[in-house]
């Protein structure tokens, strides 16, 4: 057994540790190559800016779905980004020790919870909310973002923490003997000091809205037209894909990993900025 | 014209907004898990765990789905474990930083950002329809494997690294050798750190819908070996809401996803205490 063992061991772990570099590239290539001949078929710039989607035409513009992945990342942005800023500066520098590792555990658990619960819950009480409230279907934009924005917040607020928790105590205590009160050293010490991990935690955030799929089909409505407010329904790339994969065939299923390539360059452009942002400290 | 405030006040509004920033996110965790578990776990009877689902889910209880939860699961764990674990080993222990330990944390981190309906798509174009695998819990296993694999890499990276250089010196110095070393001492040591990673796999797995619903499908049927279709609980879930089914058995299966996850997390939660404790 102890000769077997020393034989095996360096070319096999080297075989092991190219699993994820196969395993992307085998991705990558398989929604390629399934995608790429529809985008050739349809152009592409009639794929990227056509306006209408009408699979039984054979009408693939995914324009809207476009607008309604920006949209609705947009508005969880502009949402969850404060409050998941403000608590990752309550965990770093205002909570208790006692408190903030009660909190950590919890908001650990806010990102493990599935994301079609999320969207269920957002449908029995976001949804009506707005319907009620501030009129149109309640099945909008406006009801994405929110549920986004809430699922985007235990990305965001463990790395931006994580980032703050790393910086030199000699700056937070050089701040102190200036005479900065907590606030004066977080707001003009700390925060710009963690700067380029809270831009990448806010990247992978991003990151993660845009990806979103299940909890997002529960609330944002699905119609394929372009919205003309955040009152109105709408369509994310992700969510084209969740709704029509289960019945598409031919050209049809095609276009829909054709909608995932699209995806999928979006998201290794983020990731790359947001690996680019950490590795700039 | 810019109010200047006095440094003291603004202290005290910083204070009162990030509190309530904190108060804010707590309370809307508690509250989903609350309503969740008010209304479903009065669903959760003997018969709904031990019952097949009939009807499409109107009436019976949810054991194919728990079954196809658990399997599909399995099978994701019993792949993406040894190759998590053989990958942090290979770039812990048998390499120095460079162009190659570069490019395979490129593409694990690449992963982790990949989403789970483009996973599914892969999934069903290469394990269904590739490798004629069918809408089967192996294709949703090896989907959801290499959808958690970057997690178990980085966790058992992150957790090989902290077993501190001497354990190893120790051993090679008594005249351990490499692989001895790393089954006796390092496996170990930093086995509670590669659990938490496996562990939140799972946890993965379990919440996971958009890729097992392309991958393992959603017969309702009690599968019969890894080749057959299965519904997992969070597939059956969606279905069961979105296509308003049964809201009582929606809620039921929702509440028991939920209590799954908690226990999933605390059990995480110990193992890092532990991790921690042992002074790491």
């Amino acid at each position: 057994m102890r000769k077997f063992g020393e034989r095996i061991p360096q070319s096999l772990f080297f075989i092991m540790a190219l699993s994820a570099l196969s395993a992307l590239a085998l991705i990558t290539i398989f929604i390629f190559v399934e995608g790429v001949p529809l985008i050739a078929k349809v152009g592409f710039f009639n794929f990227i800016f056509g306006m209408k989607w009408a699979p039984t035409l054979g009408q693939y513009g995914i324009f809207p779905m476009i607008v309604g992945t920006v949209l609705v990342t947009l508005g969880a942005i502009i949402l969850g980004v404060p409050v998941a800023l403000c608590c990752s500066i309550f965990l770093a520098e205002f909570a208790p020790r006692k408190l903030s590792n009660l909190v950590r555990p919890a908001i650990q658990l806010l990102a493990g919870i599935p994301s079609v619960v999320f969207g269920f819950w957002g449908l029995i009480f976001i949804v009506p909310a707005i319907r009620n409230y501030l009129g149109g279907p309640g099945l909008s934009i406006l009801a994405g973002s929110i549920i986004l924005a809430i699922m985007i917040l235990p990305t965001i607020i463990s790395i931006s923490e994580v980032s703050l928790l790393s910086l030199p105590p000699l700056l937070k205590e050089g701040a102190f003997a200036l005479g900065a009160t907590h606030w004066q050293t977080i707001r003009s010490v700390l925060v710009p000091a963690a700067k380029s991990g809270i831009l990448a935690s806010i990247i992978l955030g991003i990151g993660r809205a845009v990806g979103e799929t299940m909890a997002v089909i529960m609330v944002l409505g699905n119609a394929v037209a372009l919205p003309s407010s955040i009152l109105d329904p709408a369509r994310t790339l992700t969510t084209n894909i969740g709704i029509e994969m289960g019945y598409a065939s031919g050209d049809h299923q095609k276009a829909l990993f054709a909608t995932g390539i699209v995806l999928l360059v979006i998201i290794m452009i983020l990731n790359s900025m947001a690996q680019y942002a950490i590795r700039r400290k | 014209m810019k109010i200047r405030l006095n440094p003291r006040t603004s202290q005290k509004i910083a204070k009162v907004v990030i509190w309530s920033a904190a108060i804010l996110v707590l309370f809307l965790l508690f509250s989903v898990i609350i309503y969740i578990l008010s209304e479903g776990i009065p669903q959760i009877t003997w018969q709904f765990l031990t019952q097949i689902p009939s009807d499409m889910g109107r009436s019976g209880g949810i054991l194919s789905t728990i079954v196809g939860t658990l399997s599909v699961t399995l099978v994701a764990i019993i792949v993406a474990t040894p190759l998590g674990v053989g990958t942090a080993f290979y770039l812990t222990e048998y390499t120095h930083e460079s162009i190659i330990t570069k490019i395979i944390r490129f593409s694990a981190e690449s992963l982790a950002g990949i989403p789970s309906i483009v996973y599914g798509l892969f999934g069903f174009i290469f394990f269904v329809i590739y490798l004629k695998l069918g809408w089967s819990i192996l294709s949703g296993g090896l989907t959801l494997a290499v959808m958690i694999l970057p997690t178990i890499i980085r966790t058992s990276e992150e957790a090989i690294r902290t077993v501190p250089p001497m354990y190893r010196e120790v051993s090679f110095s008594l005249g351990g050798t490499k692989w001895q070393t790393m089954i006796k001492v390092l496996v170990p040591s930093a086995l509670p750190g590669i659990s938490t990673g496996i562990i939140l796999g799972i946890g993965r797995c379990v919440a996971e819908t958009a890729a097992v619903i392309l991958t393992a499908g959603s017969a309702l049927r009690m599968p019969t070996s890894i080749f057959s279709p299965a519904r997992t609980m969070a597939v059956h879930f969606y279905i069961l809401a979105r296509e308003g089914i049964s809201l009582e058995r929606a809620y039921g299966t929702a509440a028991l996803l939920i209590i799954l996850i908690l226990l999933i997390n605390i059990v995480a939660n110990l193992l890092v205490n532990k991790f921690v404790a042992k002074g790491h």
